[in-house]
């Protein structure tokens, strides 16, 4: 390669840097004017920093137990009290954190691309396709997530894994219906009218001019889906069909907190305020994503 | 450069059949403009959308540059025409920067990179070379529609079809886009056909004129008729009465 090339591509490697450094500023700065939207994403942040540095945050280990320490109330010494095994819940918490990010992203992952393609391919290709796509759409999202779910954990035993499978196999049909209502606008416009003159093939439309579209809704859809995630997820741990014990599962935890709920409170309520900040905080995030990345969501 | 016999263009099926274009036949010279004139719905944007091979309802001949064209374009026949649509804010894709827009094309077509085609391209419809960078609603009207003829002419066609070039933009900006075409025109010897329901329009930019009501041609005009306001049929004067009031 020429020294000359090199030089060029630089340049554009340094612009590129400088363009993404300047449209991130600008999201940063639509932000700040969205005092609960930043909570949100403060929120997160450090549910994921906590998550991640969770063995050197925690003062106790979540599944050691200290049965002389059982049911005690929140004090200094265990901030969130101790369940019925004598471990502190407040470690338990933190360790929990790192279940509920793990079942969020990796359905999130799995729900996003197949629920955008789905749909973008129905709402580009139309006729056929689009029926028998669709029709798929709707019979999975006749299906109840939590039922399909039970019949998942009965066939393939409970587990993490299994929960996620479950989750995922009834999440991506809003997201198919989405990104095929985007679709369909899109493909109507003039800009992929011209892009069909100028020979643009049909792959290249899909992928360059009709997704980049729909992606920014359905962004805000998932994160919104996010707080569902967490809610269902909780709800198979709370029937035992989620992580299994001792794994700190926030909704697990609170399954097994209802046998002392009338005397101890703690033991359930600690992961009920997990489970309900988080869950907030995804939704405020969801909200302040739509404003910033949909122009004709914005508030005047 | 342009042949059309027998364009016959119907929506719908049974008794909803509705036949837009009846029929119509006309030829436009190289480097000549056409103006197709008419009131909405008259079917002049349907011709237009069929000589480009956007719509594939038609019926008849068409040629461009001598050979017969099919419903589906091949790569060479679609480097033949392109076309200019009204609504600038509609017709580039508002996630795409200036540069992409007008890569893309190039890119499309398999011919290269195309992105060292953009600054001769924006120096063409007279633009500065720093909006490249841009993204189309950091543009006006007239600046989008500029970077939409840029576009149209980054693959070198020889026909520009323009449906209502300048009817979405504001009367200033209305007469340096027209001035800019007209110069292009000269320029690089484009081969014009301009839909407009607007004979100003029509009178400034086209060397002759075809008046269409209900999906036939009822009139035809020529530069001098255009400029002394002379028509051969009761229905151009009419429009001609609502136009020049």
């Amino acid at each position: 390669m020429t020294e000359a090339k090199m030089i060029v591509q630089h340049n554009a490697l340094h612009q590129g840097a400088g363009r993404f450094y300047r449209s991130l500023q600008k999201s940063i700065d639509k932000l700040t004017r969205e005092p609960l939207g930043m909570l949100g994403f403060a929120v997160l942040a450090l549910l994921i920093l906590v998550a991640i540095f969770a063995p050197w945050i925690a003062p106790y280990s979540p599944i050691t137990q200290n049965l002389p320490q059982a049911l005690q109330p929140p004090s200094w010494t265990h901030l969130a009290g101790t369940d019925e095994f004598g471990r502190d819940i407040l470690s338990r918490l933190i360790y929990g954190a790192r279940i509920t990010i793990q079942t969020v992203l990796s359905v999130t992952v799995i729900v996003g691309p197949v629920g955008l393609i789905i749909g973008v391919v129905a709402g580009f290709a139309g006729g056929r396709t689009d029926a028998i796509l669709m029709r798929a759409t709707d019979i999975v999202l006749s299906f109840p997530s939590l039922i399909l779910a039970l019949a998942f954990a009965a066939a393939l035993g409970a587990g993490l894994g299994t929960a996620i499978i479950a989750i995922s196999l009834t999440g991506w049909p809003p997201i198919a219906r989405l990104a095929r209502a985007e679709a369909l606008i899109v493909r109507n416009t003039d800009y992929v009218a011209a892009a069909r003159l100028y020979g643009a093939s049909p792959l290249r439309l899909l992928f360059l001019y009709i997704a980049p579209m729909c992606i920014p809704s359905v962004v805000v859809r998932l994160t919104m889906n996010m707080a569902g995630i967490i809610l269902t997820a909780a709800a198979l741990g709370f029937l035992g069909l989620g992580a299994q014990p001792p794994s700190p599962e926030w909704g697990a935890m609170i399954s097994s907190g209802r046998k002392f709920m009338i005397d101890n409170w703690w033991v359930a309520v600690m992961p009920g305020i997990a489970i309900l900040l988080t869950s907030l905080a995804f939704n405020l995030v969801g909200d302040a994503l739509r404003d910033l990345l949909d122009p004709r969501h914005a508030r005047s | 450069m342009i042949e059309v016999e027998n364009l016959e263009v119907a929506f719908g099926k049974g008794g909803n059949l509705k036949q837009v274009v009846k029929a119509v036949s006309f030829s436009v010279a190289r480097g000549e403009s056409l103006g197709i004139v008419g009131e909405s719905g008259c079917g002049k944007s349907t011709v237009l959308r069929s000589l480009a091979g956007l719509d594939r309802h038609w019926t008849g001949r068409i040629s461009l540059n001598r050979q017969s064209v099919d419903k589906n374009r091949t790569i060479e026949q679609l480097l033949l025409a392109q076309m200019v649509f009204q609504d600038p804010y509609g017709s580039i894709h508002p996630r795409h920067r200036i540069e992409r827009v007008l890569a893309e094309p190039v890119r499309a077509m398999k011919k290269g990179g195309g992105w060292d085609r953009v600054p001769k391209a924006l120096e063409r419809v007279g633009l500065p070379a720093g909006f490249a960078e841009r993204f189309p609603h950091e543009l006006s009207g007239g600046q989008r529609q500029r970077v939409a003829i840029a576009r149209a002419l980054v693959l070198e066609p020889q026909i520009l079809l323009l449906d209502e070039p300048t009817s979405a933009l504001d009367v200033s900006v209305q007469a340096e886009v027209l001035n800019l075409l007209s110069d292009l025109r000269e320029q690089q010897g484009l081969t014009y056909v301009l839909v407009s329901h607007d004979l100003s329009v029509i009178a400034h930019m086209c060397d002759r004129a075809l008046v269409m009501k209900d999906g036939v041609f009822v009139d035809e005009l020529d530069r001098a008729d255009l400029q002394a306001g002379r028509t051969h049929a009761e229905y151009s004067a009419v429009l001609f009465q609502s136009s020049f009031l």
